[in-house]
């Protein structure tokens, strides 16, 4: 069971929950940058949560299938196809042997989640299948898909995955292209669009070191995302932010989110490959409720932030960690 | 330690930080490194990193995972004050002593000659030095597998380079105020080169994947570049 790269799209890599546990010895989590989605792929082919998927950013690849597969795309909206027809998104999808599947280009959103049913199959690197490109370890060869590159399935799936598979695959003709797929679809919960109402952020603990005015700026402006934004760090284009007092700042531990501000004023946050340790001040660290929704923002989206207290993002957490668990749960039914 | 550490500082809602000290001190570091190893023995299902730093140490947890009833910062300082309460791990028994062949050739060591001078020392002597300074692993981060060494010999003490050079070989052995660092990674870097070294200091198929973890004694031995040489031979290394 093999997936053939035709065309690598602009970054495709092996995704999953993340290598845990290791921050002491310097090694990031990594992961998928948008987890909600890959979670809500991973649970449209029948998969557990922690399968690997192909995280495809802006612009998608195109793939061969040399045998019949589940598969589902779920996270930012892309102008896929399937030979000639287009490709449902937010949904199960069964695809006979021999189909080329061509991503395209996002619509909404930045990243794109493709799952196949039993996830792809990359060796397990310190517990996980996440690439890691800055040091060039996990997923396919420790780096982006290129074209050429022959990936793995795993050949076993769940009962649920071969019940969906079994019953998609009985109905009517069975030549490429003839994609198949169900009426319903799982709704979008992380591209929030132009209405976004704002990532929340908490006070950093350096949040005090900067003037007044710069904690007032923050939260009053538009920010854009620069085209020098990766997975280790969204850097921004706004207002520039300024400390009081310019003292060393002794490195230190770093999270997912942490909002950096280096001595130019331009804050960075800190993403899915950010470093585990650093030393500029933190001036906020958005709510981990929002991260998923961050990831889908582009670079040159604009984008404005809220300011929010430790409850108010906790809060927020559980209920959005309540939600997925019942799409989750709802998508098993519908099995 | 004054009784006002170590403070508790929520990173957001997926860490909290424990500060011990506002600057550097090898024995705060070394206490650090004791908590860390204590709270790793008592750690809940949901908290997902301990990371002990220079001055501090961060929890990271899994908000997800903490029943509805537990506040994190609540829990996890009620757990810091327990592991404080009681006798702490000796450092000396867990940590390793970890043995890194240096070549202090001056084609690796670009910048022995200036410290030298900078010190009024001969290269000999700063050779010497470094070797004999009783190095600690105060944090690894940065990078994986990344070290920040304390513990140098203050004869040794030098600033930062005032222009950081864009590549440093992976390997490299250089120190910087009251630090030492080995470069996993080719970067760049501003601290002084003395040497290089020829291990390699991380791979993801090894348990565990980085030559140093915090905590870990760090024991510099001179080699020849013959020697140097040799070792990069040896498979697997």
């Amino acid at each position: 069971m093999t997936a053939l790269v035709l065309r690598s799209g602009l970054l495709t890599s092996i995704q999953d929950l993340g290598r845990h546990g290791l921050q002491h010895l310097g090694i990031v989590p990594c992961g998928a940058m948008d987890t909600v989605s890959h979670r809500i792929a991973n649970a449209l082919v029948g998969n557990d949560a922690d399968c690997a998927t192909l995280e495809c950013t802006v612009l998608g690849p195109d793939l061969l299938f040399e045998q019949e597969v589940l598969i589902a795309c779920y996270g930012a909206q892309f102008d896929a196809r399937c030979e000639s027809k287009a490709l449902p998104m937010n949904r199960p999808v069964w695809l006979p042997a021999g189909s080329k599947l061509k991503l395209g280009a996002a619509v909404r959103g930045a990243r794109t989640y493709l799952a196949v049913a039993g996830g792809f199959q990359t060796p397990l690197v310190m517990s996980s299948r996440s690439t890691y490109m800055p040091a060039g370890f996990g997923g396919f060869e420790g780096r982006a898909l290129r074209k050429n590159d022959r990936i793995s399935l795993h050949a076993a799936v769940s009962d649920l995955s071969q019940a969906r598979l079994s019953r998609l695959s009985r109905r009517g003709v069975k030549s490429s292209g003839a994609l198949r797929s169900v009426a319903w679809s799982a709704p979008s919960l992380t591209l929030s669009g132009a209405q976004h109402a704002g990532i929340r952020a908490i006070a950093g603990r350096n949040f005090d070191q900067f003037d007044a005015a710069s904690q007032a700026r923050f939260f009053e402006s538009t920010w854009k995302i620069s085209s020098e934004s990766n997975r280790m760090g969204y850097r921004l284009l706004g207002p520039e932010l300024q400390r009081t007092k310019r003292t060393e700042i002794i490195s230190e531990p770093t999270c997912l989110g942490t909002i950096q501000v280096p001595n130019s004023g331009a804050p960075i946050v800190l993403m899915a490959d950010h470093q585990t340790t650093g030393g500029y001040p933190k001036f906020g660290e958005v709510a981990s409720v929002d991260i998923p929704e961050l990831a889908q923002l582009a670079p040159g989206a604009t984008f404005r932030f809220v300011q929010c207290d430790l409850n108010a993002a906790v809060q927020a957490r559980r209920a959005m960690d309540h939600l997925v668990a019942s799409v989750c749960q709802s998508i098993a039914w519908e099995f | 330690m004054s009784s006002q550490f170590p403070l508790c500082i929520p990173l957001g809602d997926a860490a909290i930080l424990f500060q011990f000290s506002h600057g550097i001190d090898l024995a705060v570091n070394a206490q650090i490194q004791q908590v860390a190893f204590a709270l790793r023995q008592r750690q809940p299902a949901w908290v997902r990193d301990i990371v002990p730093a220079l001055t501090g140490l961060a929890i990271h947890y899994d908000l997800s995972m903490v029943p509805q009833d537990i506040e994190p910062a609540t829990a996890l300082s009620t757990l810091m004050t327990e592991c404080l309460a009681r006798r702490l791990p000796n450092l000396d028994k867990l940590a390793r002593t970890i043995t890194v062949p240096v070549c202090y050739d001056p084609s690796f060591g670009l910048d022995l000659e200036a410290v030298a001078e900078q010190c009024k020392l001969s290269i000999a002597e700063v050779i010497t030095r470094h070797c004999a300074s009783a190095h600690r692993v105060l944090m690894v981060g940065f990078s994986p597998g990344h070290p920040y060494i304390g513990g140098l010999d203050a004869r040794l003490s030098v600033p930062r380079l005032t222009t950081p050079r864009p590549i440093v070989q992976a390997g490299s052995v250089a120190i910087a105020n009251t630090q030492s660092v080995v470069y996993p990674w080719t970067i760049s870097g501003g601290w002084s080169i003395l040497g290089r070294s020829p291990m390699r200091f991380f791979n993801p198929d090894n348990n565990p994947p980085t030559v140093f973890s915090p905590g870990d004694r760090v024991q510099f031995v001179a080699i020849s570049r013959a020697e140097y040489e040799q070792s990069l031979q040896t498979p697997n290394r």
